[in-house]
């Protein structure tokens, strides 16, 4: 279970959250995953709409 | 850096996930995707009619994505079960390493998104079936049959047994014999291979409430149950062979693994229990995996050999 991270500001109030480094590296392995999986999905998408619609799907009347 | 309203702040908000992409990924459920895409991609091979090559591939990721999804929310409504058994203790929500409702909305997710796309991209008739297949396993055998029921996985084992269909749906847009028999394979072989693994883990399913065979019924019963499955299975393994849609050389290694599959059965129902290892039964289990492997991907063989051999 990941710590608590809740940090005490000047006043000893804790209004701050400071990741730790494994939550950061976390963080940045989870953006990554998703960044790649997003590029998968629209390059597939792209790819299936010109194979599912054909060329003729640049024809259409502006 | 997050600034958070100190008022809004309690003991949850107050940590930062440690989850990682691979965590998301365990939530999939990996090995049984693994399984979901093999049978998908042999009732795609088997079914009469050849489907674009790309359209084919993003049709099998919807398929995989939404068992993966499927499994997230297994995984979700489980949790508190998962934590007391062994083999499931390591999944990502029992670990505490993803939230119960990451897990939950992760899946509700995937499982709209997978639906959609197979229908846009194949057809509808499979993404009825892959929408219904979500819903069978989530909510059917999730939620109502495993925890009330030891006939759990022979009615929940319709979910697993499903792809095959979807794949031959993918490709004709049609649910037919030759695809039903692939789902009926599927279906009658979950029975044994469950129980064979409740056999040498009743303790555990004891101890996590979900009445299995061996725990309701008896251990006896159990395996003059698995008997009589595995007797249907291997009868119904060669079914491609007489209906005409495989040809006899898979016939051949049908009859060949549904020998096997009997006679692993036979050997846990004579031993009655007599080996206090569980050997009759870990070596059946151990089968079970083989024999669906083998069977689809025999059946694989035979139509890529059909399609392109001649």
């Amino acid at each position: 279970m990941p710590e608590d991270n809740r940090k005490p500001n000047d006043n000893g109030d804790s209004d701050r959250i400071k990741p730790t480094k494994a939550q950061l590296n976390a963080r940045r392995n989870r953006s990554i995953a998703i960044a790649v999986a997003l590029a998968i999905f629209v390059i597939l998408l792209y790819l299936a709409s010109i194979m599912k619609l054909g060329p003729a799907v640049f024809d259409r009347a502006m | 850096m997050a600034l958070v309203e100190r008022e809004h702040i309690d003991e949850r908000a107050g940590r930062l996930s440690e989850a990682t992409a691979g965590d998301f990924i365990g939530l999939l459920k990996p090995r049984v995707m693994s399984l979901v895409v093999f049978t998908a991609f042999v009732g795609m091979v088997l079914a009469p009619a050849t489907p674009n090559p790309l359209l084919a591939v993003i049709s099998m990721i919807a398929i995989a994505v939404g068992a993966g999804a499927a499994g997230a929310l297994n995984m979700w409504y489980d949790a508190d079960i998962d934590a007391v058994m062994s083999r499931t203790a390591k999944r990502p929500v029992p670990l505490g390493r993803i939230e119960p409702g990451e897990a939950l909305g992760f899946g509700l997710f995937l499982s709209v998104f997978s639906v959609v796309i197979l229908g846009l991209l194949a057809n509808w008739m499979a993404a009825g079936l892959l929408a219904f297949t979500i819903f069978f396993y989530a909510v059917v055998y999730t939620m109502w049959l495993k925890r009330s029921t030891p006939q759990n996985i022979v009615i929940g084992g319709a979910a697993g047994a499903l792809p095959p269909m979807i794949g031959w749906a993918a490709v004709t847009g049609t649910v037919t014999l030759e695809s039903f028999v692939l789902f009926l394979i599927i279906f009658l072989w979950t029975p044994p291979h469950f129980w064979a693994l409740a056999l040498f883990k009743t303790d555990e399913y004891g101890r996590a409430g979900v009445p299995m065979m061996p725990n309701v019924a008896g251990k006896a019963h159990t395996r003059r149950q698995i008997f009589a499955y595995a007797v249907l299975v291997a009868v119904c393994g060669v079914l491609p062979t007489v209906l005409g849609f495989a040809g006899l050389a898979y016939g051949i290694v049908a009859a060949a693994l549904g020998g096997g599959f009997v006679w692993y059965s036979w050997r846990v129902l004579r031993d009655g229990g007599a080996d206090k290892n569980a050997q009759p039964e870990k070596a059946l289990f151990g089968f079970s995996l083989v024999y669906l492997f083998a069977i689809f991907a025999a059946l694989l063989c035979d139509g890529l050999i059909a399609r392109f051999g001649g």
